[in-house]
């Protein structure tokens, strides 16, 4: 991490040294799966943790746990203090304007939820519209599926090509008086595309159309800049980053968080409340009710600062030729064809194999250690998109190696053998 | 690789290539869809049963496999059974998948040996099992989707 991005992109072996390096912070890598060391290349489901994170989660239960926001005594207040440096953290790592913005959830689906909900009752109505893409994982489908039930606007949804990237001239098409909203993957799940967000984010604005991001996907292979972007809301997941489960952020701006009622009722999201009226609390706690994840919480500031002591130049050259070796390579193995070949791509590559289901292929490079997931990855219509059932996908974070690239192309000539 | 072996035995894999009874049955008396949202295996089974006898079985659809050659091996061995002898077979093969088959040989289990080494694989066993449990339904004149997820 001390080697700088200019050397790293002159020397392979530099790189290598990097890698393994950052892989000493991942104790999991050691591990063996039936007699195999461990080759993880499903970051897309979820990320390994470093021992920052584990130690930073271990920390506060051995010596800070406390409730926050409410107690006067000194563990409390050390809580709260290390609970709301983690909003700084964030607020500083996406280049958000102010803390307010910066609200804390579950994870990326709880962050869609709360804007199809909350924007949802005060802005949509029956004959709106909202706008998503053909390539959304069900969590940026669901709510707003559930939303346009609700009050009676209809889901529109902008299609993609054969590459796995979005139709731009359909999208600002479907852009109109009547959309309300409109909601983007940043990096797709299932295909890996990296969707140009900041022009259509433009194209919608030039309709004053707000425009939510899912950033599940992008959190560990972009640096995020919410200003730069300019888009309305953006939600990312902590464990797709390197964080623990059970905690994400919402980031939304100011004037638009305000203008939105409370998501859920309890505490901490009031200031004050009797049986007649309840005054609700400034922002950001008025969408978070009740006591929230806080050791999760503060597992994520670490891996904020890991994310943070990365170097970025570093990690694109080395997630691209990751990329890039298994594209190549899986394209040379007679028989499987990638899924999603955008011209800009990140961390994922979906194949199939024939006609070898990828379940079957799944049980197989699971046997050598490999874990892929397999299946349609939570976006059914992009698998109907492109008629398939299924797919395999390899999904890369900045502990792989060209090392497991090939143990994972050396299982797929293993699937050929069983399956002759 | 001795593991992987005892899972994709040669039966399954050749009836998966060449599915047996893999076609629509106009003259079904039963009808009823096995379908695992998840996996995506998904599957109609169709029967023609007579006097409490299987007189004429087929299946058609798609998934891995597991589940395709699990369908096909249980089409070949319920064809002229009656209801309880195929529900008989269907209580040793949910017992086989899932380990719990004591004190019977190879030799009696015949065909359905082939699926000892799903149990080995506790992720796959909802797929050997997703025929079986539809044609069970199916027996039961029930009419709602399958699904052994």
């Amino acid at each position: 991490m001390m080697t700088s991005g200019t050397t790293l992109l002159q020397n392979d072996d530099a790189l290598q040294a990097w890698t393994m390096k950052l892989r000493e912070q991942f104790p999991i890598l050691n591990e063996h799966v039936h007699s195999k060391r461990l080759v993880y290349l499903d970051n897309a489901a979820t990320t390994q943790k470093p021992e920052s994170v584990l130690s930073a989660m271990e920390g506060y239960y051995r010596h800070l746990n406390s409730n926050i926001h409410r107690g006067v005594h000194f563990l409390s207040e050390q809580a709260t203090e290390a609970y709301e440096g983690v909003r700084e953290k964030l607020r500083s790592y996406i280049n958000a304007a102010a803390t307010g913005e910066i609200v804390f959830v579950r994870g990326t689906t709880e962050a869609i939820n709360l804007v199809a909900d909350s924007f949802g009752r005060a802005f949509v109505k029956a004959g709106d519209e909202v706008l998503i893409s053909g390539m959304e994982h069900h969590s940026n489908i669901v709510p707003w599926q559930l939303l346009c039930e609700r009050t009676g606007a209809s889901l529109k949804v902008a299609p993609i090509d054969d590459r796995g990237e979005i139709i731009v001239e359909e999208f600002e098409r479907l852009l109109n008086k009547r959309t309300r909203i409109v909601g983007l993957a940043h990096v797709s799940n299932a295909l890996g595309t990296v969707n140009p967000v900041k022009h259509l984010i433009d194209l919608a604005h030039r309709h004053d159309i707000p425009v939510l991001v899912d950033g599940a996907q992008a959190g560990p292979h972009l640096r995020i800049d919410v200003r730069d972007l300019d888009c309305d809301f953006y939600a990312l997941s902590a464990h797709k980053m390197y964080g623990p489960t059970g905690i994400g952020v919402l980031y939304g701006k100011q004037r638009l968080l305000e203008s939105m009622p409370p998501y859920q009722g309890g505490g901490d999201m009031i200031r004050s409340v009797t049986f007649e009226k309840t005054v609700f609390n400034d922002l950001p706690y008025k969408f978070e009710a009740g006591t929230p994840s806080i050791a999760e919480g503060i597992g994520f500031g670490a891996a904020l600062d890991f994310l943070t002591s990365l170097d970025w130049r570093a990690v694109s050259v080395h997630e691209h030729s990751l990329l890039e070796k298994a594209s190549d390579a899986l394209c040379n193995i007679p028989g499987v064809r990638i899924i999603g070949t955008a011209r800009e791509k990140a961390g994922v590559v979906s194949f199939v194999l024939n006609d070898v289901h990828p379940h079957d292929i799944g049980t197989i490079l699971d046997q050598e250690g490999i874990a892929v997931r397999t299946g349609h990855h939570c976006a059914q219509p992009v698998m109907l998109r492109y008629g398939i059932p299924a797919t395999v996908r390899a999904s890369f974070a900045v502990y792989n190696t060209k090392e497991e690239i090939e143990a994972l192309i050396r299982g797929i000539y293993r699937v050929k053998e069983v399956f002759h | 690789m001795s593991d992987l072996r005892a899972l994709y035995q040669e039966i399954i894999l050749e009836h998966n290539k060449n599915p047996r009874n893999f076609k629509k049955m106009p003259e079904a008396t039963r009808m009823l869809e096995g379908y695992n949202p998840l996996c995506g295996d998904h599957y109609t089974l169709y029967l023609k049963i007579v006097n409490d006898t299987i007189v004429d079985i087929s299946f058609e659809g798609s998934g891995c496999a597991i589940s395709k050659a699990s369908a096909s091996v249980m089409t070949t061995l319920l064809k002229g059974k009656t209801k309880a002898e195929a529900e008989k077979m269907f209580e040793t093969f949910r017992l086989l998948v899932t380990g719990e088959l004591k004190d019977m040989s190879f030799e009696t289990l015949g065909k359905l040996g082939a699926f000892a080494g799903v149990s080995e694989f506790p992720a796959r066993v909802k797929c050997a099992s997703l025929a079986w449990h539809t044609m069970h339904n199916a027996i039961d004149a029930k009419t709602d989707v399958v699904s052994t997820e």
